[in-house]
């Protein structure tokens, strides 16, 4: 359970740092503006407080969904707002002359942003990113507190079972560790595959 | 069920009361993770490469592992041991400890961030390591990492509300106790929402400031 949804809310968060992330650094000061709300109101409080909400507060609203969704929703878009962020700043990194070369060479805007600009902002956002899905990671024990069997429920119930506290959290914990270890390791090898090429091209300046 | 505006306004003191409790655990969280952020950091620099090694690991396993098991573990396993203390005592020992961990990143970054040639004129002139310390290269290092240090405070604070589940009457557990009494969860919670974006977003734009003050300061000196 904790695996799926790490896996859900690290699509959703992906999906919502790039979406969020893009229009942040538009031009359209209407788009910019919301988003920069959606962004802060996210980022403002805690992933425990929204998630609560969340779950608490949507059936007012008639809207009944699984608790498995909301984590995933929740949590995605909480540490997407924060990913948001890190997109943003990479794209904004992206010198000018870039951007004029693609208006010089008669680019559409989705052709400047997808063959020019992401890709170069890409690399910038590698390591950020790779935090931020430990992150997401750490905070998933907070679905436990919305009645989701997950790794950290599951010890909950254990050590009510057995009262062996000790070595259940020490074993949680050590999953937890080996878990963002994987990601640490998985993150290292992503970022070689972008950066290849950049040393030729940095030495060429 | 609608929003009831008599009710929610009901609860403010009773939410205020908790707010109180989150300010008192996120200060005194905060100063244990700037003491032992420190130690951290030094013992991540130690000449001893097995000290070094060790640091590195212990904070690496703070730091990749969920603060919400972390305060299970301090809250179920001390009593354990025969440690008895109470849920607040345990709550901050956790929220500081994983933030000690960030803390020493920063920490690192400031004392990186003092140029060479300060510790070769303070070697050259004989300063004792202390001195050093304290004179030269700490007065250096802690202003560039004032926002950054300002983050995992704001970090912390928004982390308070999980001492609510270790039986912590904190703003978050005020008002869950509210939701159980009355079946009404809406009310509290968005209160609680709302106190912790308008003490955070202020903090957050401040510390904003900050940073694109010492930045155009930097561009200055060059």
């Amino acid at each position: 359970m904790t695996l799926l949804i790490t896996a859900g809310a690290g699509v959703v968060m992906l999906v919502s740092s790039f979406a969020f992330g893009i229009a942040g650094a538009s031009r359209i000061i209407w788009l910019k503006w919301s988003v920069r709300i959606i962004v802060e109101f996210f980022r403002g409080t805690s992933a425990y407080v929204q998630l609560f909400w969340a779950y608490f507060a949507l059936p007012f609203y008639g809207i009944y969904v699984d608790a498995a969704v909301v984590g995933i929703l929740v949590l995605g878009l909480n540490v997407g707002s924060f990913g948001s962020e890190v997109v943003r700043g990479a794209i904004l990194s992206v010198p000018r002359d870039q951007i004029e070369g693609t208006v010089a060479l008669n680019l559409s805007r989705y052709q400047a942003m997808r063959y020019v600009v992401l890709p170069q902002a890409i690399i910038n956002m590698i390591p950020p990113m790779g935090n931020l899905a430990i992150d997401l990671l750490k905070i998933t024990p907070l679905v436990s507190l919305i009645t989701i069997s997950d790794l950290t429920f599951q010890a909950q119930v254990i050590r009510q079972q057995t009262s062996e506290t000790i070595i259940t959290y020490g074993f949680i914990l050590i999953v937890y560790f080996l878990l963002s270890s994987i990601i640490v390791h998985f993150v290292s090898r992503v970022d070689k595959y972008f950066a290849r090429g950049l040393d030729i091209v940095k030495g060429n300046h | 069920m609608n929003w009831d505006w008599s009710y929610a306004f009901s609860l403010i003191p009773r939410i205020l009361e908790g707010l109180t409790i989150t300010l008192q655990a996120t200060v005194l969280a905060t100063v244990m993770a700037a003491f032992v952020g420190l130690v951290f950091a030094l013992g991540k620099r130690s000449q001893n490469r097995v000290v070094r090694w060790a640091f590195y690991w212990v904070v690496e396993f703070i730091r990749r592992t969920p603060v919400l098991v972390q305060m299970y573990f301090v809250f179920f396993v001390l009593p354990r041991l025969g440690v008895t203390l109470p849920a607040l005592v345990s709550g901050v020992l956790a929220l500081g400890l994983h933030t000690s961990a960030y803390m020493s990143e920063v920490y690192r970054a400031g004392i990186e961030s003092v140029p060479k040639g300060q510790w070769e004129a303070a070697r050259a002139l004989n300063i004792p390591p202390l001195r050093l310390w304290i004179d030269i290269v700490l007065p250096q290092a802690l202003p560039p990492m004032i926002p950054a240090a300002g983050n995992y405070v704001m970090m912390l604070f928004k982390e308070t509300a999980l001492l609510s589940t270790i039986t912590v009457l904190d703003m978050m557990g005020t008002a869950r106790v509210i939701g159980n009494e009355t079946y009404r969860y809406f009310e509290p919670i968005t209160l609680v929402g709302l106190i912790y974006l308008v003490i955070s977003l202020p903090a957050a734009m401040s510390i904003r400031f900050m940073e694109e003050k010492i930045s155009r300061n930097k561009k200055m000196l060059r």
